[in-house]
């Protein structure tokens, strides 16, 4: 059975392999030989601890930060390798979802969603650009903000336009760095039903990093646990709720009781 | 790309090589490091605005911006020390050159010392406040605020975009303040002297621009170009290279405003002594 999984797994195809990954702030040691991988279509949390190296780890992906050593191929290309044109190129491909959500403040969101689409999809007419920021501001339920300044919104509301700037480009992958951060449940859940939504409507393989364990429950497809630095456990959501492992447990039913 | 090598990997290279890293050795060199690694990153960032300001893809509409942003948040200010450099400065002389009976000379006088000094100086210290602050605030928030990380993702080069543009509106808009704030300095000049005198303003202008010749205005217009390419890049490399917490916001816009100011009064002085070569 378990040798079926495996191959099932093999024959999958792959969108990033991260290969003994390290990266080190002076004398602190973040992330020690992590290797891993995403597949196609699938939704992997990377769990863990504050200071784990789980935020690292995706901003060495999209090359934010420069990795020590190992390599990180995504689609075939080892990003660690190549020029800034081949870099950007590989850019386009992926979303970030910034866990402050990062909207430019001196842009209204009509601006703030044009941005990428400008730079990215340099073919579009400003008639599309536009049909095309009304319609993703739609698919995140937030139409009426269009001609507002990011000050005027709500921290849900930041995270969803900031989530409607990512997906504007269809990138085929996502990152987000921990979504639900500092939002109320309510607003967790609706963040967390947009990361199935747009996993099924526009087929990304994702990446979420995240500490918080509905969010988890609600959107993990495999799930990967860091612990100082190095992948402590690997499995489905059933896998880590079964675990008799200490560290897994605490986590577990820590957020369980809450 | 340039990747940093860890000190524990050193660490294990000089146990190897028997070469003495101790945690007290590195810490006694750590301040010399440091040194030499701020050197480094400021001759990076400086080739990098060049290689960028010469690049495809000049980001006109945002250097547009960035000029009226900078005029137009030191127009007022300046208007108001121009007058006022003016008004004091007559004051000030005019009664030593009554006692010497050469009041006929204040115009000219007047005119070289706002033309060649205090207009260009007094302008870019003002802009030090004024923009240098603003630009080290506003950049190291967007780099807090991880706006700037945003924008490398968006396949965007935040130095092409955020920086190129910054410090030519700095280059181009200063100049411009300074000799806005020399023809209010001079006209400051000309209402002292009506106060206390009855002068027509015809009379005043051709007494003033009598004495001045184009070698007192070449010099400070010059110097007033390199005045505000140092404004424009010590606040943007301060709040481009701001850290992570909200307290590097206020640090970032401090110290552009601090290294700023004092890079202009050495760029003067530079400018001074070669002035006085020629």
């Amino acid at each position: 059975m378990k040798e079926e999984t495996e191959k099932q797994a093999r024959e999958k195809e792959t969108v990033i392999i991260i290969n003994n990954l390290e990266k080190h702030f002076g004398s602190l040691e973040v992330l020690k030989d992590v290797s891993m991988k995403l597949y196609k279509g699938e939704n992997l949390v990377v769990l863990g601890k504050s200071g784990t190296g789980k935020s690292v780890l995706i901003k060495c992906i999209v090359r934010l930060l420069d990795a020590d050593a190992g390599t990180i191929d995504i689609d075939g290309v080892e990003i660690n390798s190549i020029r800034a044109k081949e870099l950007d190129n590989a850019r386009a491909k992926i979303g970030f979802l910034f866990q402050s959500g990062a909207l430019y403040d001196s842009m209204t969101v009509r601006e703030n969603l044009a941005f990428p689409l400008k730079r990215i999809k340099k073919e579009m007419t400003e008639e599309q650009i536009d049909l095309k920021i009304k319609e993703t501001l739609e698919n995140v339920g937030l139409p009426e903000v269009i001609d507002k300044m990011p000050s005027e919104l709500s921290g849900g509301m930041r995270k969803r336009v900031s989530l409607a700037r990512t997906i504007i480009v269809d990138p085929s992958i996502m990152l987000y760095d921990e979504p639900t951060t500092g939002l109320d449940p309510v607003t967790s859940d609706e963040i967390s039903g947009l990361i199935n939504d747009i996993q099924k409507k526009y087929k990304t393989s994702s990446i979420i990093i995240t500490h918080d364990i509905e969010c988890v429950r609600s959107v993990a497809n495999r799930i990967i646990m860091l612990h100082q630095g190095k992948v402590y456990m690997e499995g489905s959501l059933e896998d880590f709720e079964k675990s008799e492992d200490e560290m897994v447990q605490a986590f577990f039913k820590t957020k369980k009781n809450n | 790309m340039m990747k940093t090598i860890p000190i524990t990997h050193l660490k294990k290279y000089a146990q190897k090589k028997t070469i003495d890293l101790s945690d007290e050795t590195l810490s006694s060199k750590n301040k010399f490091v440091e040194i030499f690694s701020n050197i480094g990153d400021v001759g990076l960032f400086l080739w990098n605005v060049v290689k960028n300001t010469f690049s495809r893809g000049f980001e006109f509409n945002e250097f547009l911006k960035q000029c009226f942003q900078v005029g137009n948040k030191s127009l007022g200010l300046i208007s108001i020390t121009g007058v006022v450099i003016g008004l004091v400065l007559t004051i000030q002389s005019r009664p030593v050159l009554v006692d010497f009976g050469a009041v006929n000379m204040l115009p000219g006088m007047v005119a070289i010392s706002i033309i060649r000094e205090m207009g260009p100086v007094i302008t870019a210290l003002i802009c030090a406040g004024k923009v240098g602050s603003g630009i080290g605030a506003e950049l190291g928030s967007m780099r807090v605020t991880e706006q700037i990380d945003a924008m490398e993702v968006s396949s965007t080069n935040p130095i092409r975009f955020l920086i190129v543009p910054r410090v030519l509106a700095t280059t181009l808009m200063i100049p411009l303040l300074a000799l806005y704030a020399d023809v209010l300095g001079i006209f400051g000049s000309w209402i002292a002297s009506n106060i206390k005198g009855d002068v027509s303003f015809i009379l005043f202008i051709s007494q003033a621009f009598g004495d001045v010749d184009f070698m007192d205005f070449l010099p400070a217009v010059i110097k007033t170009f390199f005045f505000g390419a140092v404004i424009g890049l010590v606040g943007c490399y301060k709040g481009f290279n701001a850290g992570r917490g909200t307290e590097s916001v206020g640090i970032a816009a401090n110290s552009a405003v601090v290294m700023s100011s004092l890079l202009v009064i050495v760029v003067d002085l530079i400018a001074v002594q070669i002035t006085d070569l020629l």
